[in-house]
């Protein structure tokens, strides 16, 4: 994916594929994704939903729902193949060295526990710290990540707590290790617009702090272009353009990127009302495997040959990448 | 075949792909298995009288406590009837006693569950309440009520059974009711001016039809296996008619020395009740259109 | 605190429903066609008792003021007497209940033995082949009528192994727990199937849930998640399956008594019905109905107990 620069990036996916099982039937989730972060980089990953973006992040750190499983390409972790690790490895590397936080705070902390218990338990697993010292700096993350009265906090339910107030919960566990790399999956599509702005400031300046490298799961360009370096636009299971976000949103390549961007509404000073454009049609459903190009069923530039051109990103432009060899 | 896609390991992939048919396999294997065993029991049961079998009630006392052999095939009881027979024809009462509370049942409890579901508000807190202390009230105490009030015997039964197993379907499409009451096909019905009535029985109901047909099949074994027990008690179906429940009865007092008079009866039960359950299996995915 | 609160809430709320029960219970007397009292005493009874019988049972007073009486009488859990036994009825249930009491205990007991272990077993291999085999064992299990299921086990265990005894029961603690083995035996393999269904699926609902894959993330092993995160949020549907249940279980128990001769209530209801004992009947009604409610009652409160989200 990257140029081949001689250490191993972080975090890299090479020709990844995931199968998963439904009631038609296997099948692909993501098709050949590669991609790589490095440290102190932030990739988002951007899609409509169901086009694999979050599968491909479970995938990142081993975690496909049973029966699903990868069923091609390769996973490595500072250069070691996820293949090669043991199971207590791979525990250890898990919610230490990368973290994960999720779409829905309201389910992702155990209804059952208090606030105290659940980061508590984190930290004395982790950092192998002893109760009172786990209780310190619980109260510690809560104050960092802004939530004000943190005593009191810890002894509440989450239930008890705001959706903004447990995402920051999430994100006090998983900083709470300094991991060098942290998996968000829509982190801020559940809160509501102004406490997202507060979750993805806070996000930035931890990234800054700690040089810590993440990928963004998003299906929202504006969440995407303020806080990565680079985007990956994912269709349909696959890759169809990489590069610097700077270069994607000025010059997308793919019509499909463009198609995206264009379907987004601007305030515009001058120049009147500009029609809003839509993509026609709908993604194919993931169980659908078309040969060639997955998007020339929406295509306007389609042609007869693309229901057979693999689905590989060229490199015209060094590191900007595109899946379409038609449009320019 | 499809082509095999590239970049997969083939080993994982084909992996995958088996795990994939043999749920969807099992799925129609246990539908098929069950409508063979049901069609089985119930068309023995239908065509006894063209069987040639023996008179399920004459008592043959020569031939009393016979053990299986090929002339009684499961032996005779303590007056020389033929249990074989007696099973055959018992199906007649036990199964159409199953099916006809059974869908009753589920009549009664689908309207009452709709209008529940669909008005909301006062009706549906009263229903509600009398629908949860239904299903909450040991079924056995209510029905053995209702016997002692109509007195013993079939008809007792029905209706004791009725009576307490409308309260589940109630429950059940009032849930689906609810589930479907903002979705736009009824949101639409409304706003083209349809009645009340015609928006709950033609719009809605195919819709909530599917969840109470795969809980119709537990319910059928659970009414079965009610009239059984009634009739073991000694409140259901009244001796010498052949009845699952009431040959198990006859036998207790002969275990020790004639297993096979209870034994097979029972075995019977436990065959149908399995039938029946594994189309309920094989409906439950047939009919589930939300994939898993 | 608001736990008090709770309680009172809750016993506000079955106050209404347990007028329903003794509504119910009057009733029955009343819905039987003709009149009570000459259904009770069968068609060869003088006139003169029959007579006799409408004023002991009060059948000649206003409809209201028979309930108000019942009622009355009820609270003092003087219910008359037994038409048949000619004796109170209110010593005669409270000498049953014990035995039903320890029944339903210990079949309680041997189902969760059973259940917990093998929903946990399936749900964790769901769809591999212990899940297929123990979904099987459950659908057998739930086919088999519960009468016939302690008839197997009498010709195994009393007849051919002479382990337990056929019928009635035992004196000593011994013989009496062992009197009342194959009984609870059957009733929990009655409960059991319909218990192990319902926690398969909540444990199937939590394993599914986001907390766990978020521990899964956090690098938690499986066995902390599983007996820590989980079985605490399955531990607690599990008190609420019971409590729904609780009338399946009491239904099985009925069944069994008479099966084993156990002098229980069960068989007690059983009788009264054969033998037309309608005071018995009206009693034992309003003794189950009161029993459905305070185990509902008492689930809800433990189900407080347990669950934060409740509380408050």
């Amino acid at each position: 994916m990257q140029t081949a620069s001689s250490p191993a990036p972080l975090l890299a996916a090479r020709g990844l594929s995931v199968g998963l099982v439904n009631r038609h039937g296997a099948f692909l989730a993501t098709k050949r994704v590669s991609l790589a972060v490095d440290r102190g980089q932030s990739l988002g990953l951007l899609g409509e939903s169901g086009c694999g973006k979050s599968i491909t992040l479970r995938a990142l750190l081993g975690l496909v729902p049973h029966p699903g499983e990868i069923v091609g390409g390769s996973v490595t972790w500072k250069g070691r193949d996820w293949r090669s690790l043991s199971k207590s490895e791979i525990r250890r590397i898990r919610g230490k060295d990368i973290a994960m936080i999720f779409q829905d705070p309201a389910s992702c902390l155990n209804p059952v526990f208090t606030i105290g218990d659940q980061v508590t338990e984190t930290l004395r697993l982790k950092l192998s710290l002893k109760a009172k010292a786990a209780r310190e700096l619980a109260r510690d993350l809560l104050d960092q990540v802004g939530i004000p009265a943190p005593e009191e906090r810890l002894r509440l339910y989450p239930h008890q707590l705001s959706g903004g107030m447990r995402q920051r919960v999430m994100i006090a566990m998983a900083i709470a290790t300094e991991p060098d790399l942290l998996l968000a999956d829509e982190p801020t599509t559940a809160l509501d617009v102004t406490i997202q702005d507060q979750i993805l400031t806070l996000l930035a300046g931890l990234k800054e702090r700690n040089r810590m490298a993440m990928i963004l799961v998003s299906h929202d360009v504006g969440v995407v272009a303020q806080n990565c370096d680079l985007i990956a636009v994912m269709y349909a299971g696959h890759i169809v353009e990489w590069g610097p976000t700077y270069d994607v949103l000025r010059t997308p390549r793919h019509p499909y990127t463009r198609g995206l961007l264009a379907a987004i509404p601007r305030l515009e000073v001058s120049g009147g009302r500009r029609p809003l454009q839509t993509i026609a049609g709908a993604p194919p459903t993931p169980g659908e495997l078309p040969e060639g190009c997955p998007f020339r069923l929406r295509c306007s530039s389609a042609r007869a040959e693309c229901a057979t051109i693999p689905v590989t990103l060229d490199h015209k432009p060094p590191g900007h990448g595109s899946a379409c060899p038609i449009v320019t | 075949m499809r082509p095999f896609p590239p970049g997969i390991e083939e080993d994982a992939w084909l992996r995958l792909t088996k795990r994939a048919r043999l749920d969807r396999r099992w799925a129609t294997i246990s539908l098929y298995a069950g409508i063979a065993i049901v069609a089985f029991i119930a068309g023995l049961s239908a065509a006894a009288p063209f069987l040639g079998l023996k008179d399920p009630t004459a008592t043959d006392l020569m031939n009393a406590l016979q053990p299986p052999s090929l002339a009684f095939p499961f032996g005779t009881d303590d007056l020389g009837r033929d249990i074989f027979a007696r099973v055959v024809y018992a199906g007649r009462v036990d199964l159409v006693f199953g099916i006809v509370v059974t869908y009753v049942s589920l009549v009664i409890g689908l309207s009452i569950g709709a209008i529940s579901g669909y008005f909301g508000g006062l009706i549906d807190t009263v229903i509600m309440r009398i629908v949860d202390l239904v299903i909450s009230f040991p079924f056995i105490i209510l029905i053995l009520t209702i016997a002692a009030i109509v007195g013993p015997g079939l008809t007792g039964a029905y209706i004791g059974v009725i009576a307490v197993s409308w309260a589940l379907y109630a429950r059940l499409t009032r849930g689906e009711m609810l589930a479907i009451r903002r979705r736009e096909f009824i949101l639409n019905a409304e706003t083209l001016g349809y009645s009340a009535p015609r928006v709950v029985f033609v719009h809605a109901l195919p819709n909530l039809l599917r969840a109470n047909l795969v809980f119709s099949m537990s319910d059928i074994v659970l009414n079965i296996l009610t009239l059984a027990a009634l009739s073991y008690l000694g409140l259901g179906v009244a001796p010498p008619t052949p009845e699952w429940g009431e040959m198990i009865a006859q036998g207790q007092k002969n275990l020790f020395n004639a297993w096979w008079i209870s034994t097979l009866p029972g075995l019977v039960i436990v065959l149908a009740g399995i039938g029946f359950s594994l189309i309920g299996d094989g409906l439950a995915d047939r009919l589930d259109e939300s994939g898993r | 605190m608001s736990l008090i609160a709770f309680a009172g809430r809750r016993l506000a709320q079955a106050i209404p429903v347990l007028l329903i029960i003794t509504v119910a219970a009057f009733s029955v007397i009343h819905l039987v066609p003709g009149d009570p009292a000459r259904v009770m005493l069968g068609s060869r009874a003088t006139d003169e008792a029959v007579q006799v019988l409408r004023e002991q049972l009060g059948l000649d007073k206003p409809l209201v003021t028979q309930y108000l009486d019942f009622l009355k009488a009820a609270m003092r859990l003087d219910f008359g007497d037994s038409l048949f036994q000619r004796t109170a009825i209110g010593p005669i249930v409270a000498a049953r209940a014990v035995h039903s009491l320890a029944l339903v205990a210990y079949a309680v007991l041997i189902s969760l033995v059973i259940a917990v272990p093998l929903a946990l077993l399936s749900a964790i291999r769901r769809n591999l082949l212990a899940d297929h085999v123990v979904r099987a064992l459950t659908t057998l299990a739930f086919c088999m009528p519960s009468f016939w299921t302690a008839l197997l086990l009498v010709l195994l265990f009393s007849i051919r192994l002479k382990f337990f005894p056929t019928s009635g029961l035992g004196d000593s603690p011994l013989a009496y727990l062992a009197s009342l083995t194959l009984p609870a035996v059957s009733i929990g393999l009655y409960l059991t199937p319909i218990l192990l269904r319902s926690l398969r699926a909540s444990l199937i609902q939590t394993l599914g849930a986001e907390f766990v894959e978020a521990a899964r993330a956090r690098g938690f092993g499986e066995a902390r998640i599983l007996f820590k995160h989980v079985l605490r949020n399955s531990l607690i549907a599990m008190l609420t399956i019971l409590g729904i249940n609780v009338g399946f279980l009491i239904s099985g128990a009925v069944i069994v008594e008479n099966v084993f001769s156990i002098p229980g209530l069960g068989s007690l209801m059983v009788a009264a019905i054969v033998q037309r004992d309608y005071p018995v009947i009206v009693a034992l009604t309003l003794v189950f109905g009161v029993v459905v409610v305070a185990a509902n009652f008492l689930v809800d409160l433990s189900y407080a107990l347990l669950d934060p989200r409740i509380r408050q």
